[in-house]
C-alpha cells in the first residue's frame, strides 16, 4: 500500500497563504506580534510548532534547510524536524550555516554571520515580553499600542535592586526599530547583538500562543538597559576546548563523575568548521569528517 | 480714614430641620460701618447675636439677606454673595479672626499653629516661627510649651495661643470674640496693648467684650446689637 | 515670564464639571453635578454609601463615561480641554503624570509583588527616566517624605502594614508632581491612629506642593481637616455646597444638619 502523499511542506496552500499574510504584516511592523490561526501540527505544543509553521509557509523546492536546537544539528528535535521537512517537502538539508537558505532554530543564533537571502526562523514559547509582569492580554496589547513600556524597565530595575545587575541572561527584551519592545525568544543575551542590522530576515513563530513577529533585514535592535547599567554581552573566561574559538557561546559539558567539565561551542557547525580549518582547542580529539545528511 | 467694613441690612435665621423645622431668627437689618484704625465693640446680652455677626463677617456663617461689604485689595467686595474662592482669598489677605475658643488642627505644635497664617502667605517657616515665638513670649506662653500641641493647655493658655495666631499677620481687619475672657489681669493688659498697636497700625477691629473696663480701654464706638434683634 | 504664567494659571480654573450625570437604565446614580476647582484647592465630596460620590469621582477622573455633561481640565500648556476630546493615549498619559489617584485599598493602586522603589520609580520610568541611580534616589527621597523607612525601599508592599501601603501609594502618585489628586476614602479601613498620621501627612503635602485635590469621604472629620470646600451628596445629587467650615458650622439642608449632628463631639 502506498504511503499517503503530503502537500508540499505538510500544510495546505490556504493555510500557507494565511501564514504568509501574517508574516507580511509582521515584516511591515517590525517587532509587533501578529496573531495567526495556528494549526494542529504532528507534534505537541512546546516542541516548535510555531517555527515549523513559519518554515512550512516559506519553504520552496529550491531551498536548503538547516535545523538547530540550542546550536546543535544533532539533537533529537533538530533531527526530527529536519526529517519532517525532508519527507514532506523533499528539500535539500544541510548542517552548514553558510549553505542554508532557511535556518530554523530553537534558542540560539548561529555564530557564522548570516548573509542576505537567508531567513532565520525562531521557535518562541511566550512571545509577550511583558507577560510575567502584566498577566492581562488586554492590558499588554494596550501597552504596546500606546508604547507604554515603563513596566519593562520596572523588571530591569528590580533585577538591579535585587542582584546588583540586570540578571536577565536569556530572552533579554529588545526595542525593535525604535518602536516595539520584543522578546527575542529564549536565546542567550550573548546573541542579542547579532539581531541588529542583520542582513538576513528574522521570523519568530509561537504556535501555542498563536503569534508571529519579524525583524526585517538591517533593522535597529537595541537591548533595553539603564544609562548607568548599560547592556553588556556575556563574556566567557576561556575559549572553546575543541576549536579554541574565543568569540562563541559555549556549552558546559560534564566529562566524568569527579566533576570535571569542559566548555565547548554550542554551535556544532561552527565548531566543526573551525576544526576542519585546522583550529585546535586544549581538549580537541583527532580531526573528524563531517557526516553527510540526506 | 477709609471704611473697611460696611454691613447693610444683613440678616440671619437658623432653620432647625431636625427639630421639626423650627426657625430661629437671630438678627435682622444689621447696619454699621467700621473704619481703618477704629475699634467697634458689639454689646448686648448673651444670645443676642454678637458672635453670629462676627461669624457672618468672617464668612463662617452664611448670610440670608443684605450686604456685608469688606475692603479687600483696594475694592469693596460683598461677602454675603461672594464665591467660596473669594471668601478664602479675603480670609488669607484681609480678615483675621480670633474665635472664642481655640480650634486648632490636632497634633500640630503650638509654634506652628501660630506661624501658620504667615506661612500660607509666603513667609519662610523660619521667619514665621521667629515672629510666632516673639508673640508667644509677649503673651507669657513659656518656650517649653511651644513644641506641644495646644490641646492639653489650660483654657487661658489656649486663648492666648488663639490670640497670637490671630494677631501675627498684618490683616487690615480683625475680628475678636471675647479675647480676654479666660485671662488674668497681667495677660489682659498685654492683649489691650496688642489691640492698641493694631489700631495705631490702621487695622479695623470689631470686638466682643463683656468686661466693662476692657471695653473702656479699647472701644472707639459701641454698637448695641439689640437694635438688630429679629422678631421671633 | 514663567512667574507671570504661574500667577495667571492660579487664577484660572483647573477642573470644570458641567451638568455631569450618570444613569444606569432608570437608576440615576449621579444627577447634574457642576463645579469649578482652582489650583491648590481641596474639595471634599461627602455623602453616605449610595450617594453617588464614587461614581462622580470616576467620571471626573475619566475612568467612567458620563451619560450627560462635560469635564474639562486645564493641561500644563494652559489650554482647557474637554476630557472626552482626549485620545486614549493622552488620557492615560495624563493619568500617569499630571494626575494622581489614591484608592481606598492600597493594593489596587500598587504593584504588590514589586519593590517599593520600583513602585515609586515606575511613573518616572514611564516618562523616560533611564538612569537607575537617579530613579532610585528620587524613590528614596519620596519614601522619606511619606515617612517610610528608606531601608525598606527594596521590600515589596506585600510586607508592609496597611498604613505604610497607603503612604507608599501616595508617594507613587506624587512622584511626577501632579497638579490634581483624586482620593477615594483614603483613610478608610485604617486604625484611628494610623488615620490621624496619614491625614497629617496628606495635609502637609497638599499645602507644601500646592496640590488641588478631590477627596471622596463619608467622614466629616476628614473633610474638615483636609478640605477648603465641601459638596454634600445624597441620592446622586449635590444638596449643599460651600466652604467646609460654612457647611459644617452652619448647615442649611436637613440632610446636612443630620450628618453634622451625627458626629460625636470630642
Amino acid at each position: 500500500m502506498n504511503a499517503p502523499a503530503y502537500n508540499f511542506a505538510y500544510l495546505d496552500e490556504q493555510t500557507k497563504r494565511m501564514i504568509r499574510r501574517a508574516i507580511l504584516k509582521a515584516v511591515a511592523i517590525p517587532g509587533y506580534q501578529v496573531p495567526f490561526a495556528s494549526r494542529e501540527m504532528p507534534m505537541p505544543y512546546g516542541w516548535g510548532t510555531g517555527g515549523v509553521q513559519v518554515t512550512a509557509a516559506i519553504l520552496g523546492p529550491d531551498d536548503v534547510l538547516k535545523v538547530i536546537d540550542q546550536g546543535s544539528d544533532d539533537t533529537t528535535n533538530a533531527i526530527s524536524i529536519r526529517k519532517f521537512f525532508a519527507k514532506t517537502a523533499g528539500v535539500a538539508t544541510t548542517t552548514a550555516t553558510t549553505e542554508a537558505t532557511v535556518i530554523q532554530t530553537r534558542h540560539r543564533i548561529p555564530e557564522a554571520p548570516l548573509h542576505a537571502g537567508q531567513v532565520l526562523v525562531y521557535q518562541v514559547p511566550i512571545p509577550e515580553p511583558l507577560r510575567f509582569l502584566e498577566p492581562r492580554e488586554t492590558e499588554t496589547r494596550r501597552m504596546h499600542a500606546l508604547a507604554e513600556y515603563g513596566l519593562i524597565h520596572v523588571k530591569l530595575y528590580e533585577d538591579i535592586a535585587r542582584f546588583g545587575h540586570i540578571a536577565t541572561s536569556y530572552a533579554y527584551p529588545v526595542k525593535v526599530n525604535a518602536r516595539y519592545v520584543m522578546d527575542p525568544s529564549p536565546t542567550p543575551k550573548f546573541d542579542n547583538p547579532k539581531m541588529g542590522n542583520c542582513p538576513a530576515l528574522q521570523l519568530f513563530g509561537a504556535g501555542r500562543e498563536k503569534r508571529i513577529y519579524a525583524i526585517p533585514p538591517h533593522t535597529t535592535v537595541v537591548s533595553l538597559d539603564f544609562e548607568d547599567h548599560p547592556f553588556t554581552p556575556y563574556r566567557f573566561d576561556a575559549p572553546c576546548a575543541l576549536c579554541g574559538a574565543g568569540d562563541a557561546y559555549l556549552d558546559e559539558i560534564v566529562t566524568d563523575d569527579n566533576g570535571s567539565r569542559m566548555f565547548v561551542c554550542s554551535d556544532t557547525d561552527y565548531c566543526e568548521s573551525r576544526q576542519a580549518a585546522g583550529h585546535r582547542g586544549s581538549e580537541s580529539a583527532a580531526p573528524h569528517k563531517e557526516r553527510a545528511h540526506g | 480714614m477709609s471704611v473697611m467694613i460696611e454691613m447693610t441690612g444683613a440678616e440671619k435665621t437658623f432653620t432647625m430641620h431636625l427639630q421639626g423645622g423650627v426657625r430661629l431668627p437671630v438678627v435682622r437689618g444689621v447696619t454699621f460701618q467700621v473704619k481703618a484704625g477704629e475699634c467697634v465693640v458689639l454689646s448686648g446680652p448673651s444670645g443676642a447675636g454678637k458672635s453670629s455677626i462676627l461669624k457672618m463677617i468672617f464668612g463662617n456663617y452664611r448670610c440670608d439677606g443684605g450686604r456685608i461689604g469688606i475692603r479687600h485689595e483696594g475694592a469693596m467686595i460683598d461677602l454675603a454673595n461672594a464665591e467660596p474662592r473669594d471668601i478664602l482669598s479675603v480670609r488669607r489677605a484681609t480678615i483675621g479672626y480670633v474665635s472664642q475658643f481655640l480650634r486648632a488642627i490636632p497634633r500640630v505644635p503650638t509654634i506652628d499653629v501660630v506661624a501658620e497664617p504667615l506661612i500660607v502667605t509666603g513667609t519662610s517657616r523660619a521667619d514665621a516661627r521667629q515672629r510666632a515665638g516673639h508673640l508667644l513670649r509677649r503673651l507669657n506662653i513659656p518656650e517649653r510649651l511651644w513644641t506641644l500641641p495646644p490641646s492639653t493647655f489650660s483654657g487661658g493658655e489656649q486663648q492666648r495661643v488663639n490670640i497670637a495666631r490671630g494677631f501675627i499677620s498684618d490683616h487690615p481687619v480683625l475680628l475678636l470674640d471675647e479675647p480676654t475672657a479666660s485671662l488674668d489681669a497681667a495677660n489682659r493688659e498685654v492683649v489691650v496693648d496688642l489691640i492698641d498697636e493694631k489700631k495705631c497700625a490702621g487695622v479695623a477691629i470689631v470686638a466682643i467684650v463683656h468686661d466693662d473696663e476692657i471695653r473702656r480701654w479699647i472701644a472707639d464706638r459701641v454698637v448695641d446689637v439689640t437694635a438688630f434683634a429679629a422678631a421671633a | 515670564m514663567a512667574d507671570v504664567q504661574r500667577e495667571t494659571q492660579c487664577d484660572q480654573p483647573l477642573l470644570v464639571a458641567e451638568g455631569l450625570s450618570k444613569s444606569y437604565g432608570r437608576l440615576a446614580a449621579c444627577r447634574d453635578v457642576s463645579f469649578t476647582l482652582y489650583p491648590g484647592e481641596v474639595l471634599a465630596i461627602v455623602g453616605e454609601s449610595g450617594s453617588g460620590k464614587t461614581t462622580l469621582l470616576q467620571m471626573l477622573s475619566a475612568q467612567l463615561a458620563s451619560s450627560a455633561g462635560h469635564v474639562s481640565y486645564r493641561m500644563r500648556d494652559g489650554v482647557l480641554r474637554d476630557l472626552n476630546s482626549l485620545g486614549e493615549a493622552e488620557r492615560r498619559f495624563l493619568f500617569r503624570t499630571d494626575w494622581g489617584y489614591v484608592h481606598q485599598d492600597p493594593a489596587q493602586g500598587l504593584r504588590m509583588a514589586v519593590s517599593a522603589g520600583a513602585n515609586v520609580g515606575e511613573r518616572l520610568m514611564a516618562v523616560g527616566w533611564s538612569h537607575y541611580g537617579r530613579i532610585r534616589d528620587a524613590a528614596s527621597s519620596w519614601l522619606e517624605r511619606v515617612e517610610i523607612d528608606t531601608a525598606r525601599i527594596d521590600d515589596a508592599p506585600r510586607t508592609y502594614s496597611g498604613g505604610m501601603r497607603q503612604r507608599l501609594q501616595i508617594a507613587r502618585n506624587l512622584v511626577t508632581e501632579p497638579r490634581l489628586v483624586f482620593m477615594d476614602e483614603p483613610t478608610g479601613g485604617l486604625d484611628v491612629s494610623v488615620q490621624a498620621r496619614l491625614l497629617d501627612l496628606m495635609r502637609n503635602l497638599v499645602s507644601e506642593l500646592g496640590l488641588a485635590a478631590i477627596v471622596v469621604t463619608h467622614d466629616l472629620a476628614v473633610a474638615r481637616l483636609l478640605s477648603h470646600r465641601v459638596m454634600v451628596m445624597k441620592g446622586g445629587e449635590v444638596i449643599e455646597t460651600g466652604l467646609t467650615d460654612q457647611v459644617l458650622d452652619d448647615p442649611h439642608e436637613p440632610y446636612t444638619q443630620l450628618l453634622v449632628s451625627s458626629i460625636l463631639p470630642p
